[in-house]
This record gives structure tokens, C-alpha cells and sequence, in this order.
């Protein structure tokens, strides 16, 4: 098994920490595992992206140039990335802000509004957090205890209120998919 | 022992604080800009512990040879062009003996390139780099676990043969996550003796490269030239992976390395039996063991990030016993295992063997 | 039994100089052993001698000594000084080391106010290498690069290093002397006594500019040399206390005491 996923988005919007609590998760659940973010001059104030490769074997390469999975956070991350995603494989969007429709036929699309989410719960800056619970559910990659105790760990918040409402984005996320399918 | 997840940049700034290091001296440059920010944090924690960003790459290195002539285990890390402007410093090291630990995490070049990853410093490295006859220790880390295993075992080497060691990683292995268990370092054994810390009542030392009667240097020359037979015949590492049955043994380094592993496997799917032969020093440069696994074995591709450079050392090693080809990708592009599987195809006939117009 | 009035300084080595007759390095060098045996700093100085005619600065100094690249003196001082901040640590250059290829380490040793000593020997020339011209030349000077004499459009003006090198907050002690005369030469061991004295302290960089003979490129003799320095080298770098920033902390201390 070999899975990579890119995530990508604003600058802010916690690319990053989903995939480094990804990462961490799936290291927890005994996986081999690489985190890559994109670096340098070119991110600053742009997006940002990494890629994160999980395996039962050792990780060749950290680089995804055909990604099993996509999650984007806005539209010009869904533009760039979305001719890479291998066929067949999972398109995650946040509906929310991204209006233009992906041009790729060939994937499987899953639409969440997780801005909107997030802000209904009181913090929109768990938009990401949201967009996990739903990558999760659909991929399967790490159980979602394990991933909520490993984003505990990286985002190195001891505050109850912060776990807490981590753990509800969680869920909404992952809720909301199964309301839809 | 825990396992954590880190950056390669952190892995080195832990390995090496948790090695001793106690000095480190740098000026920022990407994509290594984690490890003096790393340093700055840990050496302020640190008993005794010194932190210095350096007005310049220069300056940098010689404030390292101060601090190792002081005593102290002394570090400090920069990319491609930085390395270059530290040769001085390098070249003094190795004249006066004196232990550091370099870290050069390459990027694309020559000139400022830039800061992708890639593996066109390895002549700069491996074959002087600075003025004058001398070598250094470089080793080439593949995983976070050997960034930060060999960058503690640097520490020791450099130490046991008092001559700067330099990890010849790149900005990926810098950038990239990995999970890495840190082992516990050796304690350190280096004599009080080489230290300078004034004469107190006694006679007085001198560290000096400078040795104007040309007898006196050539003996300087062939004493250190007999510490660097030493070192090639007590210290020389590599890795092989899969070489057991293989008919064609692919030649890679670091991340080089990694791209190979996993083209690899898929030419074993695809029926093709490849092996892997990974210089972990790259100098000393494993020359014995390459050109042993030429005696069984006909076909040798060597693959780097760069336009072919440690392919002459592959060549000065197997010296004609075998077919050697060459798949290179310069610049900062980090091909696909799936490339590089497909050139061996391309490049390896069954009954011709490899087929090279490189 | 007859006191003994003069000797050689415990910290300098029997050995005989190889500098120019009427060269200041000499002098200066005697100086600053006084100075280390004055103050009985010998077995804890360590000092680092430039790329130049003191190259060889550890044949004559009895202390620990290690060679610095040209120019990186001060960069070798701060590795050992902040590793060892007990010991007192001097970097001796000349004008080339210091105000050319060494300006940027000189620059930001001094900035960061590192607590170091610097002889700074400043010749207006390259000495070692045959006599070029060097950033201390004076306008109009000839050098051996500088045919028809130092030209301001070409090469610009003579660097006053202790001037700039006074500005910068993190430097305790900057002075200008010289080595032509007796007089002189006590103002100058005076000066070298206190910037070691000021490191001692620990009240950061101390640097001691040093206007210094060289009859042999000058193409003087050594009177003629010292003359110079009285009538034009010293017309550029006027002599004194650039800075003595204890001194004047403690002036204005007593200013504010008295009434």
C-alpha cells in the first residue's frame, strides 16, 4: 500500500498542520511516512502545499507527481493541482469558497463546505479540521482516534476549548459525508 | 526508545546538540534556514552552549575553527553557495587538524541555482573543494534516521582524525518529515591535549597551516595524506539493497539513493532483477566494494541529480569491468521512481547489456 | 647585587625578528608582551596573528597562538572567546587584514561588541607581499599598484577605521598611536595596557591603532620613516582616544555626584 495526498490552500489556513497531523497519525498507526511542504520565496503570502506519502513499505520518494488524493482549500490550489490527481483517485474541496467546478471527470469528487462548517460551530479556523474528518472517512488512511490524539500532539494546544472544538470539526466533516452519500 | 516525527533540518540540529555540539555558527540560506533557527533555540538551553548567526558564510566557518581550537564540539550549516564561500575555512581546518562538522544540504547551481534539491556539489565535496592537498569525510544521510545517525557519528570521526566531516544531504532531505528514533550518542573522547586554552604556567602552543620550507610541508602533506589512508580503510561505508541476485546494479547516493529503492521495485515487478549499491561515505569513496560486485556482476547504472560526477568515481572503481551507464536529472528536478525504472528498461538490453551513449 | 632594569618579556620567545630594520611590528610586539607579563595574562591569553609581515607573530610571542586566514582574525577570536570567556583573547592585523579583506568579520567583531582586543598596525602598505597599495594609502601615495601615486577616482580614500569602528555602540576603547618616537611608543604600551586591561573587565572591543613604520617599502630610511608619520600619515589619522567609553561613563557619573 502506498498512498500520497497533497493538501493545499491560502497560506493560514492550516495546510500544513493537516498534513503534518496526517503524517503523524499515520506514523502513530505504525505506517512508514514522509511529509514534504513546498518551501521558499515562492510560497510567501501565495499558497501553500505539502504532500504527505503514507506506506506499509519504505517511502521511495516523498514527491507525489500523480497524488492519490487532492484536498485543496481554494480555487487556485484546485487549478494547479487538479490535472496532477491520478485517475480514479479522491478530489476533496471546500465548497464553501471554491465556486469554479473541476474540469476532471475521471475522480472521485467530494464537495464539503468546510468554512462554513467550522463557522457554525463557532471557529472558522477549524475549516481544516473539518476537511479531515472527511478525507478520513473516505479514505481510511488512519483511525480517526488516532489522528484527533496526534493533532492534539502537533498543534501542542493543552487547552481544553481548543481540543474540544478540534474534535467537533472532526466529526462534522466526517458526519457530513455520510449524510450526503 | 520514542519515535517522533521531524523535519531533516531539526533532525540534524537535535542529533547534533544531543552529540555535544556546542558551538554552531552560521548565515541563513534556503532550504536549511531550520537548522540555525533550531540552534539558536536548543544552544540557548544549553550549559555552555553558543549561538552565533555569523555576518557572513565566511566569518561563520571561521568562528567554528576558533571555537574547536577552543575545545568545543563546533558545527555550522549552509547550501550550495554557502559552502562555497566556506572552503577557506575548510582548507584551514584540514591543515591545522582541527575537528568541525559542515552540513551542506544542496540546492540547484552553479550560482545561486536555486533551492531545490540536487546533487551538483559532489566534486566540491568528495575532491577538495578548498585549496591544497587534503581530503574531508562526507557522508551521504538517505533518511531522516541517517541524518541523524551520521550526523552524531561526524562528530566522532571528526574528533577520532581531527579533520572537518561534512553531510552531504539536500534541501529535500532538509524539508521532509520523517519518522526518526535518536540513538544515545557515544561520550565524547577527544584529548585535552589538542585543546587551546592558553599556556597557564607551561610552554606555549601554536596551530598554524602555514609551513614555509617546502620539506617541512611535503612531510605535512604525507602525514595527513597517511590519516586519509587510514580513514579510507577503517571508515569506508555503503549499503546494498537487493544486490544478492541482481543482473544490473543500480550506483546512488542520498535522496538519489531513495529514487533508486523505489524504481527498484518495480523493475523487479516488471521482471528486471535490479540491485543497489549506495555510497554512504562519499569520501572515502567504497572503491573496493564497488569493484568486488563487479567481478560477478556486468552491468553498473549509476544515477544522480546532477550531470554525472560521482559516475568518475564509479568508473576510477570498477575500472572497465563492467558496462556503466548513466541517467542524470540536474538543476533541482527530483525524477520519479517510475522514470528511472522506465530508463533502465530503456537502457538495459537483456543480451546487449547496458546500452550507453553517455 | 645589581637590579635588573631591562630583560627580555616573559612572553616573548628567544628568537631573533625577521622584520625590516626600522619596522614598527617589532615594537609593537615587545609592547604587547610587556603589557600580557604586566598584567600576568600569559598563561590565559591566546593570541591569533594576521596574513602579513606578522605571520609569523607566534616565533615571537611566548603564548598559545593559533593562525587565522587573512583577514578572519576577529572571526577566530569570537569562536574562542565566547568558548573560553575567561581567557584573553587579542587578534593583530594590518591594514589589509583589517581594513580590506578583513573589514566585514573586523566590522561585526567590533559591532557585536565582542570582548576582544585588535592591534590594528597600520603601514599604508602591503608589506609582505612587496609594497601595494593598501586601503590606508594616502591620497597621492606610491605603491607598487599605484604607480603615479593613490588616485581618489580610482581607488578611493584612506579608510579610518578607528573613526568608523568608533561609532559602532558595541566598541569600549578605541585609540590611535604610533611608534615613531619615545614618547610615542609609551603612549602606545599605555593604550595596549588598557584596551588588555578593558577585556580583563569585560567591557567589550578594544582596538588599538597602531601608525607604523615601514621604512623598507616606503622607500625611506626609518628617520625618514617616523618623520613621515609626524608630517602625513598622521595628518589623515589624527593620533588620540577615539573612544574610551568607560572613561566617559565615569565622567558623567562624577558630573552627576558633583552639585
Amino acid at each position: 500500500m502506498m498512498v500520497k495526498t497533497i493538501f493545499s490552500g491560502f497560506g493560514g489556513q492550516g495546510v500544513l498542520m493537516m498534513g503534518y497531523a496526517l503524517a503523524h497519525g499515520a506514523m502513530s498507526a505504525g505506517y512508514h511516512v514522509t511529509f514534504l511542504p513546498a518551501y521558499g520565496a515562492e510560497v510567501r503570502g501565495g499558497t501553500a502545499n505539502c504532500t504527505v506519502a503514507v506506506s506499509d513499505d519504505e517511502i521511495a520518494s516523498p514527491i507525489a507527481s500523480k497524488p492519490d488524493n487532492i484536498v485543496v482549500l481554494n480555487a487556485p490550489s484546485l487549478l494547479t493541482f487538479q490535472n496532477r490527481l491520478a485517475p480514479g483517485g479522491a478530489l476533496f474541496l471546500n465548497s464553501s469558497i471554491i465556486a469554479v467546478e473541476p474540469s476532471r471527470h475521471d475522480v472521485r469528487i467530494f464537495k464539503i463546505p468546510s468554512s462554513e462548517l467550522a463557522e457554525k460551530l463557532g471557529n472558522p479556523r477549524t475549516a481544516n479540521t473539518v476537511m479531515m474528518g472527511a478525507f478520513l472517512k473516505i479514505t481510511g488512511l488512519v483511525p480517526p482516534d488516532i489522528f484527533l490524539s496526534s493533532m492534539e500532539t502537533v498543534m501542542g494546544s493543552k487547552k481544553k476549548s481548543v481540543i474540544e472544538i478540534n474534535h467537533k470539526a472532526f466529526a462534522a466533516g466526517y458526519e457530513f459525508l455520510k449524510i450526503a452519500e | 526508545m520514542n519515535k517522533v516525527l521531524m523535519q531533516g533540518n531539526k533532525i540534524i540540529g537535535e542529533a547534533a546538540i544531543r552529540a555535544g555540539c556546542r558551538f554552531y555558527a552560521g548565515y541563513p540560506i534556503t532550504p536549511q534556514n531550520e537548522i540555525p533557527e533550531y540552534m539558536s533555540e536548543r544552544l540557548r538551553q544549553e550549559e555552555g552552549g553558543v549561538f552565533i548567526q555569523s555576518e557572513s558564510e565566511v566569518a561563520a566557518i571561521h568562528m567554528v575553527i576558533g571555537a574547536s581550537a577552543a575545545g568545543a564540539r563546533a558545527m555550522t550549516s549552509s547550501s550550495s553557495p554557502g559552502i562555497s564561500l566556506k572552503q577557506e575555512g575548510i582548507s584551514s581546518m584540514a591543515a591545522c587538524e582541527l575537528p568541525a562538522v559542515i552540513i551542506n544540504m544542496m540546492r540547484g547551481g552553479p550560482g545561486l541555482g536555486n533551492i531545490s534539491a540536487a546533487q551538483g556539489d559532489y566534486f566540491q565535496a568528495t575532491k577538495g573543494g578548498g585549496h591544497g592537498d587534503y581530503r574531508i569525510i562526507v557522508l551521504g544521510p538517505d533518511s531522516a534516521q541517517e541524518l541523524a545517525d551520521l550526523t552524531m557519528e561526524a562528530f566522532d570521526l571528526a574528533d577520532r582524525y581531527r579533520t572537518p566531516v561534512m553531510i552531504l544531504a539536500d534541501g529535500m532531505m532538509g524539508q521532509m518529515m520523517e519518522p526518526v528514533i535518536f540513538k544515545t550518542p557515544k561520550p565524547r573522547d577527544y584529548p585535552e591535549s589538542f585543546i587551546m586554552k592558553g599556556a597557564g604556567a607551561g610552554k606555549s602552543k601554536i596551530i598554524r597551516g602555514l609551513i614555509l620550507d617546502p620539506l617541512d610541508m611535503e612531510e605535512h602533506n604525507w602525514t595527513l595524506d597517511r590519516k586519509y589512508q587510514v580513514i579510507a580503510q577503517n571508515e569506508t561505508r555503503h549499503e546494498l539493497y537487493k544486490a544478492d541476485d541482481a543482473e544490473l546494479i543500480l550506483v546512488a547516493y542520498g535522496t538519489g539513493a531513495r529514487i533508486a529503492k523505489g524504481a527498484i521495485k518495480r523493475l523487479r515487478d516488471l521482471g528486471l532483477r535490479a540491485g543497489l549499491f549506495r555510497p554512504i561515505t562519499l569520501w572515502p569513496f567504497p572503491t573496493n566494494e564497488l569493484r568486488d560486485l563487479a567481478k560477478k556482476i556486468e552491468n553498473f547504472l549509476v544515477f544522480e541529480m546532477s550531470t554525472g560526477k560521482m559516475v568518475e568515481d564509479v568508473r576510477l572503481a570498477i575500472q572497465g569491468r563492467a558496462r556503466i551507464g548513466f541517467h542524470g536529472r540536474p538543476g533541482g528536478v527530483v525524477p520519479t521512481p517510475v522514470e528511472l525504472a522506465n530508463v533502465v528498461m530503456r537502457k538495459y538490453d537483456r543480451k546487449e547489456g547496458i546500452i550507453d551513449h553517455y | 647585587m645589581m637590579k635588573k632594569v631591562f630583560g627580555r618579556p616573559r612572553s616573548m620567545k628567544k628568537n631573533i625578528f625577521h622584520y625590516c630594520a626600522g619596522c614598527g611590528h617589532s615594537i609593537a610586539h615587545r609592547l604587547i608582551a610587556e603589557v600580557i607579563d604586566e598584567l600576568d595574562i600569559r598563561g590565559i591569553t591566546i593570541g591569533i596573528p594576521p596574513a602579513g609581515c606578522a605571520v609569523l607573530a607566534y616565533n615571537y610571542f611566548d603564548v598559545d597562538m593559533i593562525e587565522a586566514q587573512h583577514g578572519r582574525g576577529p572571526a577566530t577570536a569570537t569562536g574562542i572567546k565566547r568558548v573560553l570567556p575567561d581567557r584573553i583573547v587579542f587578534s593583530y592585523q594590518g591594514d589589509g587584514d583589517l581594513a580590506a579583506i578583513g573589514i566585514a568579520e573586523s566590522f561585526h567583531a567590533a559591532n557585536r561588541g565582542e570582548n576582544i582586543t585588535v592591534v590594528f598596525i597600520n603601514n599604508a602598505v602591503y608589506g609582505m607581499t612587496g609594497g601595494q597599495m593598501a586601503p590606508t594609502s594616502m591620497l597621492g601615495q606610491k605603491t607598487t599598484t599605484s604607480p603615479v601615486g593613490r588616485d581618489i577616482v580610482l581607488d578611493g580614500y584612506p579608510i579610518q577605521v578607528s573613526e568608523i569602528f568608533s561609532l559602532l555602540p558595541g566598541t569600549a576603547y578605541i585609540e590611535r598611536c604610533t611608534v615613531n618616537s619615545p614618547a610615542s611608543i609609551l603612549k602606545t604600551r599605555k593604550a595596549i595596557r588598557k584596551a588588555f586591561q578593558y577585556q580583563i573587565d569585560g567591557l567589550g572591543f578594544s582596538l588599538v591603532e597602531i601608525l607604523s613604520p615601514c621604512p623598507t617599502n616606503w622607500k625611506m630610511t626609518p628617520i625618514e620613516s617616523c618623520r613621515w608619520i609626524d608630517e602625513v600619515m598622521s595628518k589623515s589619522f589624527p593620533l588620540g582616544v577615539l573612544k574610551d567609553l568607560p572613561a566617559a561613563e565615569q565622567k558623567q557619573k562624577r558630573g552627576e555626584q558633583t552639585p
